[in-house]
């Protein structure tokens, strides 16, 4: 429980740099969450995390199966690096990740992100990292608001109980 | 377990104003807990309210995505219907629990 003195946040500015499934959607989840609560919520991507509003990859973004020790398989046992290698498996382990969300009733990356602005969110892409990848405005899905710098970002952060948060 | 009145009616509800028991709701009771939130009820809003109690009824989980499919309205006027935290003012307004999903 708050207590009395505690106020409520008012403002969130989530920043996600990664471009696996489970970035993308942690900080999905919590900007439609803030959206959700009445919370005013900005959404920030850079670096690899720009895959997420990238048209051409947004529906391809896959779990990593080497690199990550709490990966497993059924029945609880260790995923072996070794098998991450091989042709087919990420995307399989990755189609697998995506089906058990879905029956979470947790919506595709595009449909997440029309909800997260239907309800007034804002999402945002690094200019930085745009150039860096060589992407174009165009390149970007519908529910991009546009592309920020780094002083732009932070001039969108300012007022009362705003968090700042790097997923 | 709180106590409030409604349209005449005693209703109980938990600390945070939601219904405790979901029977004692009835459409005046509605727009008595819409009217202490701010809110005037359209023919469109108990339309919603219906929608979000039948899904409540047959168990199933409420989510910000779930309106898409009421076919009464869109996520976007949903919004706008009950303005800030939609969900959790109409399930409030419709006499159910609030809802615990994420989503």
């Amino acid at each position: 429980m708050s207590s009395s003195n505690e106020k409520p946040l008012k403002k969130v500015c989530i920043i996600c740099a990664k471009g696996t499934i489970e970035d993308v959607y942690a900080a999905l989840v919590m900007t439609n969450g803030a959206v959700m609560e009445g919370i005013e919520a900005k959404l920030f991507f850079t670096f690899f995390g720009l895959d997420a509003i990238t048209k051409k990859q947004m529906k391809k973004l896959k779990t990593a199966t080497i690199g990550n020790p709490a990966l497993r398989m059924p029945g609880n046992i260790p995923f072996p690096s070794l098998l991450g290698v091989l042709p087919g498996v990420e995307a399989g382990v990755s189609a697998m990740m995506k089906s058990q969300m879905d029956k979470l009733d947790i919506p595709p990356v595009d449909e997440f992100m029309e909800l997260i602005t239907a309800g007034g969110g804002e999402i945002y892409a690094c200019k930085l990292a745009m150039d860096m990848f060589k992407l174009k405005k165009e390149d970007l899905c519908e529910h991009v608001s546009g592309v920020l710098t780094i002083g732009e970002f932070y001039a969108m952060a300012g007022g009362e109980n705003t968090q700042i948060i790097f997923t | 377990m709180a106590q409030k009145e409604y349209a005449g009616v005693t209703v109980d509800v938990n600390d945070e104003g939601y219904f405790t028991n979901h029977l004692q709701w009835t459409k005046e009771i509605a727009a008595a807990v819409a009217k202490e939130e701010g809110l005037e009820l359209t023919d469109k809003h108990y339309a919603i309210l219906e929608f979000l109690r039948n899904r409540f009824n047959s168990g199933e989980a409420l989510s910000i995505r779930s309106i898409n499919k009421s076919g009464i309205v869109d996520v976007k006027e949903f919004y706008a219907m009950f303005p800030g935290a939609p969900l959790k003012r109409s399930t409030k307004i419709a006499g159910i629990p609030k809802p615990s999903s994420c989503i």
